[in-house]
Parts: structure tokens; C-alpha cells; sequence
């Protein structure tokens, strides 16, 4: 029997135990972990707020803002609401809702019901406009202490913006039960630039040590208004020695900021360049490859940009909205059928008659070129046709020292590298990549060993124009879709192939990036316009050294 | 008849002297005087905007022969002759803009209304000595010469020809139009030269004027043309042909290639200049748009069209295409780029001698002999 009970006893324990256990964990995970240590302490505030007197009230209120309980909230908004009652039978506070004649009770603290009252068995908690302000305050510092880090990151950019007496206390407290790094970081920021107001040279001094180590210019701008003088001659900063380590930072933080902007030039310039290349790298295969001057090739990344608007309407029409994003992905493939069937098209109808006459053939595909331009012109309008930007590569990503870049452009760039990995790959391991490169060499020869060449010369074609289809998906992300975005990377698209050396993807990729950075580390110095002239200016004098470009072909293939 | 004129008229056959004389003839007696003489409103008049227009044609004509001088003989397709025709163009411009004065918008006597509007306080020194005519005529010719030296000798001096050249030189006129768009170059950004009031003391709005510079311009094509003849019968011109069609054989048989395309080159040049310099009086206006790439690829089609290396195909080119643009862009503009299009389509593949070709083979019944042929074919 007492075997039996014990055993029974000792099974309750551990029932009750893993239930606590549950309730506890519960709790730690909608709460900061210091939430349930002083329960007592926060009853009795709450308590306090049912205090006679308003300097009483007001001190309750403020001693809930600096304690930092979530579970304050409640409680305070329904005191500035009035709805916050007094129970006379145990003097508890209690929220209560009007309900016919009776009210219902809610206990501010757990917001577990407490059963029902009377208008008489109540006393309502009277609050004036001070008060009220008040609350509006502490509510505000109370979001610091909130489970939703969406919330707190909000609370903490409020705070630092407009300090007040005891924001340096909660920002301290904040900080030391902050979970997230970024909030965190944010919070040392805030209380150093708090500190940075103090009477005390040494916590002056701490907090210049720690805002040393940002990137914010914000923070820089901060610094530097210490070092500015009053109205009266005297430095805002009266201490000789911080002022000395405020000048130190201000340094070290402008070196660091000068190290950001150079890999904002780098980022953007990757970012050009990976444009430079979508659209040169057709131009690399037609071009490089077939060594046809093909003018019309900004017209297939234009046909690409406005296939992209076509399967966007067709999606906005056919789809459900959810599936509306995923234009882009079906455009792919679209934009590239369209343009290399537009590509094989001018291939057999006029490039073909041509070959061996570049000169010719660079009128004629530029007579194309026009051709296309007005029929697209005739069919969609002369107007910009607006291409969205589906959800998933909406937005910008911080770096940090004030440079973001926008989700697209780093698409562009993964698309880009993923575009020209995979023409590698086709060039180099499939049949028709291998009969490509044989007619490269040597037509006669190739044609010998029972290759037909005039079909691998319209695949080529039809493949270098596709890929420029592909670009003109990418490029309507970032430009506008209009008749001439294909007159807009012409001569950029030539620059490349002809700088990185005809008949090298290698060179059209080092030529693109190159070309991209230069420019984007030229344009501070010199403006975006004539920095581009510049660059233009270079490689025509570059061309003097390399005139076969940087990756020339050795050897009797390049004696075109 | 003295040496000098002997060789002159060796320039031209019988039949090429009569031609030029009847055109002459036309062009610098009947309209003129179908203007001025013959009252408004008669059948015969021709209209002063008629005439302005004419006198643009002549000056696409002058272009065309400097574009032809090089790419029908040395075969340098140039795609960057606007740069030259535009400098030229932009060089009158400045004058012309100086001679404005005090009656501009502004009314600042020293300067060009769109520097005042840059809040700019004096004169940059590149456009010192513009108040001058004779100033303003030398940096016409001196500009596009320079540039075309510089330019040609880096490109000859490496040997880079064929498409290769072209797409530089395209690359030129694309930097010098990004360069002339921005307000700080300091000729007008985007709005370009205009609103001029006259050149050396004459009204440009004047009737006279106008007929005026239309005459002279018909002269200075007749300048252009005998020039280019005097180049292409020299032995000079003989080389030139040689180079076009075999380049390395020439170099070995010891000729320095280079020189004799950096003179070519810096020749046509300095001829598209003039021509930009005639043509902006008579337009009124001179803008960045003239630098664009695809009208500097546009002149290469006025030769095509009329034939390569007939000198007289460049001006029956230019007149063509010209008079086609006028008359398909009033009727219907939507045709105009797919007309112009399908023309250098059709001209590359179909005709590559133009115009002038189809002419000489319809004459020397070549082209009765290959219908006959094909058509025999068929039959078989």
C-alpha cells in the first residue's frame, strides 16, 4: 500500500513538475528571461498605480518604465484609457470592460480573467493629461523589453533619437538582456552617444573608445559636432585629452568609411560589369566566335526585354496573383525561343550571303536593326513599357558605412555568372559546342570531316542571339524597356568584345568586369558621363598596345 | 592651254565635263533664279525653304564624297564621320554664336545666352578668337583635321582596319556625343548652337542670304568633288586602291601604307568639316544629336547606295536617300526606318555597286546579259 502510494506520490511530482517545467519554459519564450525573478516588485507598482496620490501614480508609472516588464503594457494603457479600476474588496487593481450593468475584470499582470463586479464593488484609477504623457513615454521604453524583435529594434531607434532622463538606465538594461546582435550593437551605439553628453570626461572617454569602432556616418557626424566650437568660443567638448581622442576616432572612422565606399565602387562596378557582360556575351559568340559584326544585337536583348513584358501580361491575365511572380523564370526560355528565332531568321535571310564581307555585313544587320526597332516601335509604342519587379528580387541589402545594394542587381550578377558558366559548358562539352569550334578553325576542313557548316553557322547565330534574348530579361529588371534599350549597350557591348579580345569568353568576361569597375571608380572622380568618355579614351589608346585585345587568339586564326 | 589646266581637264572624261557643266548650270543659275526671279505663287517658283533644303542635300553630298574619298578607295569604312561633320558644324556655330552679341535673350554682349544660364562668368578659353571669321573658318578645317590625325596615325600606325576600325571610330563619335551632351563641356549641352541672327554681317533670315549660302555651298561641292578627283586619278590615288585591295602586299612592296591612309583620312576629315560648317548656317541649329552613332552609320548608306568608289555615286547617294527622307518622313513617318532599313538590306545584298552600278551595266548591257542569262537558266 505505502509502495503503491509513494510510487504514486513520486509519479505526481514528476507530472506536476514537467507541467511547471512547460509553463516555465512558456513563459521564458514569450518573455525576457528576467521576467518572472521579480514578480513581487512588479505586482507592487501595479499596485501603486491605485495610489491616492498623482506624485504617488506618477512614480508607480516611472518605476514600471525603468523595471521594463512587457506585461506592464496592459496595465498602462488601460489607465491611460480608463479603463483600469480599483477592486475595493482587496484593494487589487483590476482592467475592467463594461458589460450591461456589470463589468468584467481582467488582472493587468497574467490577463487571466477575475471574475465579475458591480459599478459599486469598483473605483476607477483616475489619470490626468501629465500622467498620460507620461505613459505615452514609458509605453514607448516598455517596446524594449518586447518579445518582438521587429518592435524592439523600432523602441531602440526611438529611444536614441529622443533621449530622455532615464533612457541611458534603460538602454543599459536593454542591452544587457538583448538576445539580437543587431539590436545589440545598436543599443552600445545608442548608450555611448548618451554617454558621450555626460558630465564625466571618463564615461566621455569610454563611450569616444567605443563609437570609434562604427562605420555609421551617422555616428561620424555625432563626433563631430564635439569638436565644434560653442557660441562662446569654448569647444562643445571642454575636456583637451577627449577632444584629442574624439579627433582619433573621427579618423579612424573616416578610414573605415573610406574602405566602404571602395567596396561600394568595386560592388557597383561588379554590378555594371555583370550587365556589360549579359549583354556583350552573345555579341562574343556571333562576333567573337563567327566573326560577324552583328549590329543588330542590341535589338535581340530588346526583343528579350520586350518578350519579358509580353509573359508578364500573359501571367497578370492567365495566373493566379501568387503565381505572378514567377514571370521572370517562364521569360527565360520564352526570351531566348523568340530571339533565336529572330537570330536564325536574319542568319539564312542576309548574314549568310555575306560572309567573308564584314563591312557589308555590319550595313546590312544594321538595316536589321532599324527594321526591328520601328516594328516594335509600331506594335508596342514608342513609350517606355513598364517590366515589375516580381517580389523576390525586390528590396536592398545593407552592407553597412551607409552602402546597400539592391536585390536585383545581385540576381543580375549570380544570373550572369550562372548565363555564361553554362555557354561555357555547352562551347566546350556538347556535340554541337565541338562542330562549332571545328568551323571556327578551319571551314574547309570541318566541312571535309562531314560537318555541315551552314547549319552549325545559323545554330551559332541563333545561340548568340539567344543569349542576348536572356540578357534583355535581365536587362528590363534594371532599364527601361523602350524601342532603343538596345541602341543603349551597342557600342558599350563592342567595347567589350573588341577590349577583351575577339573569339575569347574569357576575355569577354575579364573585358566586362574590367570595364564595369574602371568605370564605377572613374565616376567620383570625373562624373558619370565623362567617365565613361574616359574610358572610351583608354581603350581606343589600348587598343594601340594590344590591337587584337587583351586575350588575343595566337597563331593563324587571328590573321583574319 | 597652260600644264595646270591640262591636267585639270584630264580629270574628267567629255562626257563627265558636260554632266557638270548642265548640273552647274541648274544648280548655281535656274534655281537661284526660279527663286528669286520668278513671282510667288507661278509653277515654276521654287520656294526658299526648297532652296535651304537643296543647300542641306549639298551638304550631305560634300559629306558623302569625303566618306567615299576613303571607303570606296581606301576602303576605311569610317563610322564615325559625324564626328568631323559635327566639329566642322560646331566650330561655325561658335561664330556664329559670337556674332549674336547683345541681341540674345540674356542680352550679354560677351556672352553665349546658355552660359549665362550656367551662371558663368567669362568666355572659356576654347572659345577665344570665335568673334572672328577667319578664326572660326581655320579652326573649321583645323579641328576635325587634328583629330583625325591623331585618331588615324594610333589607328594606322597599329594596323587596325576593317570592321575593327569601324567600330572604334564609332566608339569616337559615341565618347565625343557623351562629352557635347554635358552642360560643363560648354557648347550648350543638349540644346546645342542656335538662335543665330547672321553671318559675316548678313541676315540669316533673309531670303537672300539663304540663296546666298546655297550658291556657295554648290560651289564648294564643285571644290569638294574636283579635290577628291584630283585625288583618286593621282598616283596617290592609284596607291590608295592598292592598299584597298591588298594591304600587306603594298606594305611589302616598301609604300608606307600608314601615310598614305593617315593623309587620306585626315582629308576627308578636314572636307566633312567644311561640310558640317556650311550645313549649320543653313539649318539654324547644331546639337550633340549630329554625334550620334546611327547617323554617322547613316552616310555609310548614302554611298552604298550610289556606289562605291564613283565619287559621283556619293552626291546621286546622298541626293537619294536625302530626298527620300523629306518626302517618306512628311507622307509617312512609320515607313521611314523600315524603308531605310530594307535599303541597307537590299543595297548589300542585291546591288553592291549602287546605283552608279546598276547605271554602267544597264549601259554597257552587262545587266541585259545576266537577265538573259538567269532567264535561260530557268528555262533549262
Amino acid at each position: 500500500m505505502s509502495v503503491t502510494n509513494n510510487a504514486d506520490a513520486s509519479r505526481m511530482r514528476t507530472v506536476f513538475f514537467s507541467i511547471l517545467f512547460v509553463l516555465l519554459s512558456l513563459l521564458a519564450f514569450s518573455f525576457p528571461a528576467h521576467a518572472q525573478q521579480n514578480d513581487a516588485a512588479l505586482n507592487a507598482a501595479l499596485s501603486d498605480l491605485n495610489a491616492r496620490s498623482f506624485k504617488a501614480k506618477t512614480a508607480a508609472v516611472q518605476a514600471l518604465g525603468v523595471y521594463g516588464d512587457a506585461r506592464a503594457v496592459a496595465a498602462l494603457e488601460a489607465l491611460s484609457e480608463g479603463r483600469l479600476y480599483g477592486r475595493k474588496s482587496d484593494k487589487s487593481v483590476v482592467i475592467a470592460e463594461r458589460d450591461g450593468k456589470i463589468y468584467r475584470l481582467t488582472d493587468p499582470a497574467t490577463g487571466v480573467s477575475a471574475g465579475e463586479a458591480t459599478s459599486r464593488e469598483l473605483k476607477k484609477i483616475i489619470a490626468n493629461n501629465k500622467l498620460r504623457g507620461l505613459i505615452r513615454g514609458v509605453l514607448g521604453q516598455l517596446a524594449l523589453s518586447s518579445s518582438d524583435s521587429e518592435l524592439r529594434r523600432a523602441a531602440v531607434e526611438n529611444v536614441i533619437s529622443s533621449p530622455t532622463g532615464g533612457s541611458l538606465a534603460l538602454l543599459k538594461s536593454a542591452r544587457d538582456r538583448e538576445t539580437e546582435d543587431d539590436i545589440r550593437a545598436r543599443l552600445e551605439t545608442g548608450i555611448a552617444t548618451l554617454e558621450l553628453g555626460s558630465d564625466d570626461p571618463a564615461l566621455r572617454r569610454a563611450a569616444v573608445d567605443r563609437l570609434a569602432d562604427g562605420n555609421d556616418p551617422e555616428i561620424k557626424s555625432l563626433l563631430e559636432r564635439r569638436l565644434l566650437k560653442n557660441a562662446d568660443g569654448s569647444f562643445v567638448e571642454s575636456d583637451a585629452q577627449v577632444r584629442a581622442e574624439v579627433q582619433e576616432a573621427v579618423s579612424r572612422i573616416n578610414d573605415r568609411l573610406a574602405l566602404f565606399g571602395l567596396a561600394e565602387d568595386l560592388i557597383f562596378g561588379i554590378s555594371l560589369g555583370s550587365v556589360l557582360l549579359l549583354a556583350a556575351i552573345g555579341l562574343a559568340v556571333t562576333f567573337g566566335v563567327m566573326g560577324v559584326i552583328n549590329m543588330a544585337h542590341g535589338e535581340m536583348i530588346m526583343l528579350g526585354a520586350y518578350t519579358t513584358f509580353v509573359v508578364q501580361e500573359v501571367f497578370r491575365v492567365t495566373m493566379p496573383a501568387e503565381a505572378f511572380g514567377f514571370y521572370l523564370l517562364a521569360a527565360i526560355p520564352a526570351a531566348f525561343l523568340v530571339a533565336a528565332t529572330f537570330g536564325i531568321l536574319i542568319e539564312r535571310g542576309c548574314i549568310r550571303f555575306l560572309y567573308g564581307r564584314p563591312l557589308e555585313t555590319l550595313l546590312a544587320t544594321w538595316g536589321v536593326s532599324l527594321i526591328l526597332q520601328q516594328m516594335v516601335r509600331s506594335l508596342f509604342g514608342a513609350n517606355n513599357r513598364e517590366v515589375a519587379n516580381p517580389d523576390w528580387i525586390s528590396g536592398a541589402i545593407s552592407i553597412g558605412g551607409g552602402v546597400s545594394v539592391t536585390v536585383s542587381r545581385v540576381y543580375i550578377v549570380i544570373f550572369c555568372l550562372v548565363v555564361v558558366a553554362a555557354l561555357a559548358a555547352f562551347i566546350r562539352y556538347s556535340r554541337f559546342g565541338l562542330q562549332m569550334r571545328a568551323v571556327t578553325q578551319n571551314r574547309g576542313m570541318a566541312s571535309a570531316m562531314g560537318i555541315r557548316t551552314g547549319q552549325v553557322d545559323a545554330l551559332t547565330f541563333a545561340l548568340g542571339s539567344g543569349i542576348a534574348g536572356v540578357a534583355g530579361v535581365a536587362l528590363s529588371q534594371i532599364s527601361n524597356v523602350s524601342p532603343n534599350l538596345g541602341q543603349n549597350f551597342i557600342v558599350d557591348s563592342f567595347m567589350v568584345v573588341v577590349f577583351g579580345g575577339v573569339g575569347s569568353l574569357w576575355g569577354t568576361i575579364v573585358g566586362a568586369f574590367g570595364l564595369g569597375i574602371v568605370n564605377k571608380f572613374l565616376e567620383p572622380v570625373s562624373g558619370a558621363i565623362l567617365g565613361k568618355v574616359v574610358v572610351l579614351v583608354i581603350i581606343i589608346l589600348f587598343i594601340q598596345k594590344r590591337p587584337r585585345g587583351l586575350f588575343a587568339l595566337k597563331g593563324r586564326a587571328a590573321e583574319g | 592651254m597652260g600644264p595646270i589646266s591640262r591636267r585639270l581637264f584630264a580629270l574628267e572624261s567629255r562626257s563627265g565635263w558636260i554632266a557638270i557643266a548642265i548640273l552647274l548650270v541648274i544648280g548655281l543659275f535656274i534655281v537661284p533664279a526660279l527663286n528669286l526671279m520668278v513671282p510667288e505663287g507661278s509653277l515654276f517658283h521654287i520656294s526658299t525653304f526648297w532652296v535651304a533644303t537643296l543647300g542641306k542635300y549639298l551638304c550631305f553630298a560634300i559629306l558623302a564624297l569625303a566618306l567615299d574619298l576613303i571607303w570606296g578607295y581606301a576602303g576605311i569604312l569610317s563610322l564615325g564621320h559625324g564626328a568631323f561633320f559635327g566639329l566642322g558644324g560646331y566650330a561655325m556655330g561658335m561664330y556664329m554664336m559670337r556674332q549674336i552679341g547683345d541681341r540674345s535673350v540674356y542680352g550679354n554682349p560677351d556672352l553665349p545666352d546658355f552660359m549665362v544660364f550656367l551662371n558663368w562668368d567669362s568666355l572659356p578659353w576654347y572659345w577665344w578668337g570665335f568673334d572672328q571669321f577667319w578664326f572660326a573658318a581655320l579652326m573649321v578645317v583645323l579641328v576635325p583635321g587634328l583629330l583625325a590625325f591623331v585618331f588615324g596615325w594610333l589607328a594606322f600606325r597599329s594596323r587596325i582596319t576593317g570592321v575593327y576600325f569601324s567600330i572604334i571610330s564609332q566608339a569616337m563619335v559615341f565618347a565625343i556625343m557623351l562629352a557635347f551632351f554635358r552642360n560643363e563641356t560648354g557648347f550648350g549641352g543638349n540644346n546645342g548652337l542656335t538662335d543665330f541672327k547672321d553671318i559675316l554681317g548678313f541676315n540669316l533670315s533673309q531670303d537672300s542670304t539663304k540663296v546666298g549660302l546655297y550658291v556657295v555651298t554648290t560651289i564648294a561641292l564643285l571644290l569638294v568633288y574636283m579635290i577628291c578627283r584630283a585625288v583618286v586619278s593621282s598616283k596617290l590615288g592609284r596607291l590608295l586602291i592598292a592598299v584597298r585591295d591588298a594591304e600587306s602586299r603594298v606594305r611589302f612592296l616598301g609604300y608606307s601604307v600608314t601615310n598614305a591612309k593617315l593623309f587620306v583620312f585626315t582629308l576627308s576629315a578636314v572636307l566633312a568639316g567644311v561640310a558640317g560648317a556650311l550645313y549649320v548656317p543653313q539649318v539654324g541649329i547644331i546639337n550633340p544629336g549630329e554625334f550620334t552613332p546611327a547617323k554617322s552609320i547613316e552616310m555609310a548608306i548614302w554611298v552604298a547606295v550610289g556606289g562605291r568608289g564613283t565619287l559621283f555615286g556619293a552626291i546621286v547617294g546622298a541626293f537619294t536617300i536625302n530626298g527620300a527622307r523629306t518626302y517618306l518622313t512628311g507622307v509617312a513617318p512609320e515607313v521611314w526606318l523600315f524603308f531605310l532599313g530594307a535599303l541597307f538590306i537590299l543595297v548589300t545584298l542585291v546591288m553592291p555597286q549602287g546605283l552608279v552600278g546598276v547605271y554602267r551595266s544597264i549601259r554597257s548591257g552587262e545587266l541585259k546579259d545576266a537577265i538573259r542569262r538567269r532567264i535561260q537558266r530557268v528555262d533549262v
